[in-house]
């Protein structure tokens, strides 16, 4: 896999996203709360913007999610599924953090992604 | 069988009625429905035509649904009116010379305005008030107006109505009456008195008792001068360029006449208890229709009359007995109100009075003689109980012992106003709707059995409150004794997060000190939060502690437009807008304005607030942006919050003729003192130096207009999706105390509106409505007016610009980035196009062309 480090976990505010370019894509990195690193497409495939990076994160249910802060569908940070249009989803990508650094990789198979903390 | 054929003639509001009425019940479809119609458009509602003036438009009055007209058993051929009835033949014929057959036809002709054969009734510039052509011509005559003066001959309720037409479109106003007082069929002396003085509150001139001789019209056949042949005073005249006559109706029977039907003596279609002519094919409803020998002028007996027909039409024995006249207005924004026998006519009837001249409140209630039952009243200045009297009405028993309590001022110390009816046990067949005939049985079974939990759904079962309107409070009050009878809780929570409301949790961080938002919801809540929760909890903490917004884990809660300080578009790209209090700036700053957009290139327009919007700002461009605003001492506009945006002034008395006090320091004074308060939704405010109003005071949540005196506040207004003007609040006040009762009102606000509820829901949605504001405002009702004054002063104590804390701030600063892993590469996909000069995001082709190379790309700034 190929990995790309996109900064310290510390660079990370609990429950905010970040913006980063893997391999040329455009890639929102969360951290939720104290706990594990998910990183999604940036892309809003409804808006058609790239700007999920800067929703607010949250739970419906059980689901950790991103609402878009264009129009507020919440996408699944594990499944990359849209909880408000079931055929409209994002890429996932895997995260691994390592030595206080966060490592993202390409977009996988959807709900392939790994996440460590 | 085949459809049979019905000929509608005239597309007012009870004619739409029927057809409405018809489609619904016609089940079988028996009925093809043809409308012929003299009017250019379908149906409107024409009670509330004078909503024309302050904002609504043609299409907000229209009766008519979507899709309604595409009914396949329906045709309405507008601006096509019948000129003959030929009963022999069964048929009508129109004004193109149509003719159309009929197995039925109801005429729904309504009446026209009665113009008294004053001479010189014909000048250019007199007109009646009765369609919305009237009411443009008498827009393009005020507009052409030299004398700037308007005069309504008729002072009752239409005539008011079109006082404050002519008032709202900036006429000196005066109202002309030949009865010794206003509203002469509603109201008795001691109403018309207390009527008049709010009328001439306003500055509207009242002469009663007066008789205009004639008018006479200058050298261009213009209206100029109003003569009068008797007035109190001895006054001669009145110089005017504007005339409305609005001195009583007459039906449109001359279809009626012409093919001999039999007519009223004093006009009007004579129907019988089935509203059918003398010709059984033949029946007349509404205006035009004479029932019971009198001839009914309101919109609630029309309909009443449209639906006997439909039932009739389709077989059944219904019938029209007269109707009940009450009336609930406001007019000029007072309340007045007249039900029942207003006048104590029935031999023995027991009159109890009530009268506040101070507080401009005079209530009349008339009892049987054994004063058990109540048989009308009259309301000015508080009609807050009208709903409850007039349910009232013929129900015997329901009187308490003391029936002076029902139109007393509520006792001292309960904080509401009376007018809520709780306590008064309505009986099954009390009327609450009126204008469409809905029983408190017929209200309470459909809550029941349709498990109803608003007032919407109470609509949408029953038709009640869709009319007038003006049983809406009622409604509410039924549903919450319906539901609290049943043991069931509406549910209040903000989402699945916490099941408090907005109000509830500001109480639990005000009165707990909490702090965080992981507090809270550990404490009082479950799961992450959400798009919901996390900014109402940020909103909360702003207002109750104002700190910096983005300290720390408040960073965490704050939607995107807070979080960067500036609105997000729909390319991900964002506004700047700086603050310019009271819309003020001086040539240097509109200099610098110019420059950073130039520089930034970004697409400049002049918003409605009277400030500068900035927009295509890309992320990381925000902070140099601002850099350069700031250095010139331009602050944050808040914008991007739900919080004060604007005070919009005009110059008053500094510059312009006209104005009497400063508006422009006052406003911006208050917005300095307002600014950056988070609260519920956002908060709008004007200030206009003279009656004018050219700051549209009247559309914002708080507007203030200048008077001679001091100023009058007015709470409440809003644009937007449902527009309000906002309401009187309190009139000539010194500055001191307008700043302390808007202070207490934002406060009062904050803490107890729910989520995205704009001032005018919220006010309407507490007991007691603006009387309930001014309670706990000015009287302090709640004991609460310390805690307000304290929450303010420490508002206007801690505020900072946080454009200016987060320039100082290092690690805010680092958001303002595109990507983490490369902070000097901006969003590639954000693709800007030049048009009439200025950038806008590319459209879909543009954006395949510009990979072609042939659209010209506005290059980012260095």
């Amino acid at each position: 896999m190929n990995w790309t480090d996109v900064c310290a976990l510390a660079d990370l505010t609990p429950d905010r996203g970040v913006g980063a370019l893997v391999d040329g894509a455009q890639v929102a990195v969360f951290r939720l709360g104290d706990g594990p690193v998910l990183a999604v497409g940036n892309t809003d495939p409804i808006a058609r913007a790239n700007v999920l990076c800067r929703g607010l994160v949250g739970s419906r249910g059980d689901r950790a999610v991103v609402f878009s802060p264009l129009h507020k569908q919440a996408f699944d940070l594990v499944t990359g599924v849209c909880l408000d249009a079931e055929d409209v989803r994002i890429p996932v990508h895997p995260v691994e953090v390592r030595a206080g650094r966060v490592f993202v990789g390409p977009a996988g198979a959807a709900g392939a992604a790994r996440r460590i903390v | 069988m085949s459809a049979r054929s019905l000929v509608v003639v005239g597309h007012g509001m009870v004619g739409h009625r029927l057809c409405q009425a018809l489609r619904e019940r016609d089940a079988g479809s028996v009925w093809d429905v043809t409308v012929l119609a003299e009017e250019p458009r379908p149906a409107y509602d024409r009670v509330g035509l004078s909503a024309y003036f302050t904002g609504s438009t043609a299409d907000d009055l229209s009766l008519v649904a979507a899709g309604f007209l595409d009914h396949p058993r329906l045709r309405v051929r507008l601006g096509e009116p019948v000129v003959a009835v030929d009963r022999a033949g069964r048929s009508v014929r129109t004004a193109p010379g149509h003719t159309y057959r009929y197995d039925a036809l109801v005429l729904a002709t309504g009446s026209y305005p009665f113009v008294p054969p004053v001479p010189g009734r014909e000048a250019a510039g007199c007109h009646v008030y009765r369609t919305i052509e009237d009411l443009d011509a008498i827009s393009a005559s005020a507009r052409s107006s030299r004398t700037g003066t308007g005069v309504v001959i008729g002072g009752g309720l239409l005539g008011l109505e079109a006082a404050n037409a002519l008032r709202s479109l900036g006429l000196t106003t005066h109202v002309v009456e030949f009865a010794p007082r206003l509203m002469p069929a509603q109201v008795d002396d001691a109403g018309g008195q207390t009527l008049r003085a709010h009328v001439t509150g306003l500055g509207i001139g009242v002469h009663t008792a007066t008789v205009t001789e004639r008018i006479e019209a200058d050298a261009d056949g213009r209206v100029a001068r109003l003569v009068f042949g008797r007035h109190p005073e001895g006054l001669t005249g009145l110089d005017a360029d504007v005339v409305v006559f609005s001195a009583g109706i007459r039906p449109r029977d001359e279809l009626a006449r012409e093919s001999g039907l039999a007519v009223g003596e004093r006009g009007g279609v004579v129907v019988d208890e089935g509203c059918r002519t003398g010709d059984e094919h033949v029946y007349a409803i509404g205006e035009c229709a004479v029932a019971g020998g009198r001839v009914y002028g309101l919109v609630a007996p029309g309909y009443a009359m449209a639906e006997v027909v439909a039932d009739r039409l389709l077989g059944g024995a219904a019938s029209f007995t007269g109707a009940d006249m009450s009336t609930k207005l406001k007019l000029l924004g007072v309340d007045v109100a007249s039900f029942g026998d207003a006048f104590a006519a029935t031999p023995g009837a027991l009159p109890i009075t009530f009268a506040d001249p101070v507080a401009g409140v005079y209530k009349k209630l008339v009892l049987s003689d054994d004063a058990a039952s109540v048989l009308g009243g009259i309301l000015v200045g508080d009609a807050g109980e009208y709903g409850t009297l007039r349910a009232l009405v013929g129900a015997a028993g329901a009187v308490p012992d003391d029936p002076a309590q029902l139109i007393l001022p509520a006792g001292g110390g309960s904080g509401g106003s009376g007018g809520s009816g709780a306590g008064v046990a309505l009986p099954a067949q009390a009327q609450i709707c009126s204008c469409n005939n809905v029983t408190h049985g017929q209200i309470c079974a459909a809550i029941g059995d349709h498990g109803l939990t608003d007032v919407a759904g109470i609509k949408g079962c029953t038709n009640a409150g869709t009319s007038c309107a003006s049983c809406v409070p009622m409604l509410r009050t039924i549903l919450g004794q319906q539901l609290a009878a049943a043991g069931v809780e509406v549910s209040t929570a903000l989402c699945e997060h916490f099941d408090h409301s907005r109000a509830e949790l500001f109480e639990l961080v005000r009165v707990r000190g909490i702090t965080t938002f992981s507090q809270l919801v550990a404490e009082h809540g479950r799961g992450r939060g959400c798009e919901v929760c996390r900014p109402v909890v940020a909103s909360i903490l702003a207002s109750i502690h104002n700190e910096y917004i983005l300290e720390g884990e408040r960073a965490a809660l704050q939607d995107t437009n807070d979080h960067m300080l500036a609105n997000i578009q729909k390319d991900g790209t964002y506004s700047v807008i700086p603050r310019l209090p009271g819309g003020e700036v001086t040539p240097e700053a509109l200099i610098l304005i110019g420059e950073v957009a130039r520089d930034f290139r970004l697409y400049t327009k002049i918003t409605g607030g009277q400030r500068i919007d900035l927009l295509g700002a890309r992320v990381e461009d925000l902070p140099k942006i601002w850099q350069r605003l700031t250095d010139a001492g331009l602050e944050s506009g808040h914008a991007y919050g739900k919080s004060l945006r604007t005070v919009k002034s005009c110059v008053g008395e500094t510059w312009c003729r006209y104005g009497v006090q400063d508006s422009t320091t006052l406003a911006i004074d208050l917005e300095l003192r307002y600014r950056g308060l988070r609260s519920p939704h956002k908060i709008k405010m004007a200030v206009s130096g003279c009656a004018r109003e050219c700051a549209e005071a009247r559309s914002k949540d708080v507007g203030v207009i200048a008077t001679d005196l001091g100023w009058n506040l007015y709470l409440g207004g809003n644009g937007g999706f449902r527009p309000r003007h906002a309401e009187l609040f309190a009139a000539d006040l010194d500055t001191e105390t307008l700043v302390r009762h808007i202070d207490r009102f934002l406060m009062f606000y904050v803490r107890t509106a729910d989520r995205l509820q704009r001032t005018a829901p919220w006010i309407e949605g507490l007991d007691g409505g603006l009387a309930h504001v001014r309670a706990v405002i000015v009287e302090d009702s709640l004991g609460i007016c310390a805690e307000l004054d304290a929450a303010m002063a420490h508002h206007v104590d801690t505020y900072r610009d946080e454009w200016k804390a987060t320039l100082a701030d290092p690690v805010a600063l680092r958001r303002f980035t595109s990507f983490v892993n490369a902070p000097d590469t901006s969003d590639p996909d954000i693709v800007h196009v030049l048009e009439r000069g200025q950038p806008r995001p590319a459209r879909d082709g543009e954006r395949a062309a510009l990979i072609a190379g042939t659209t010209t790309v506005t290059g980012r700034s260095a």
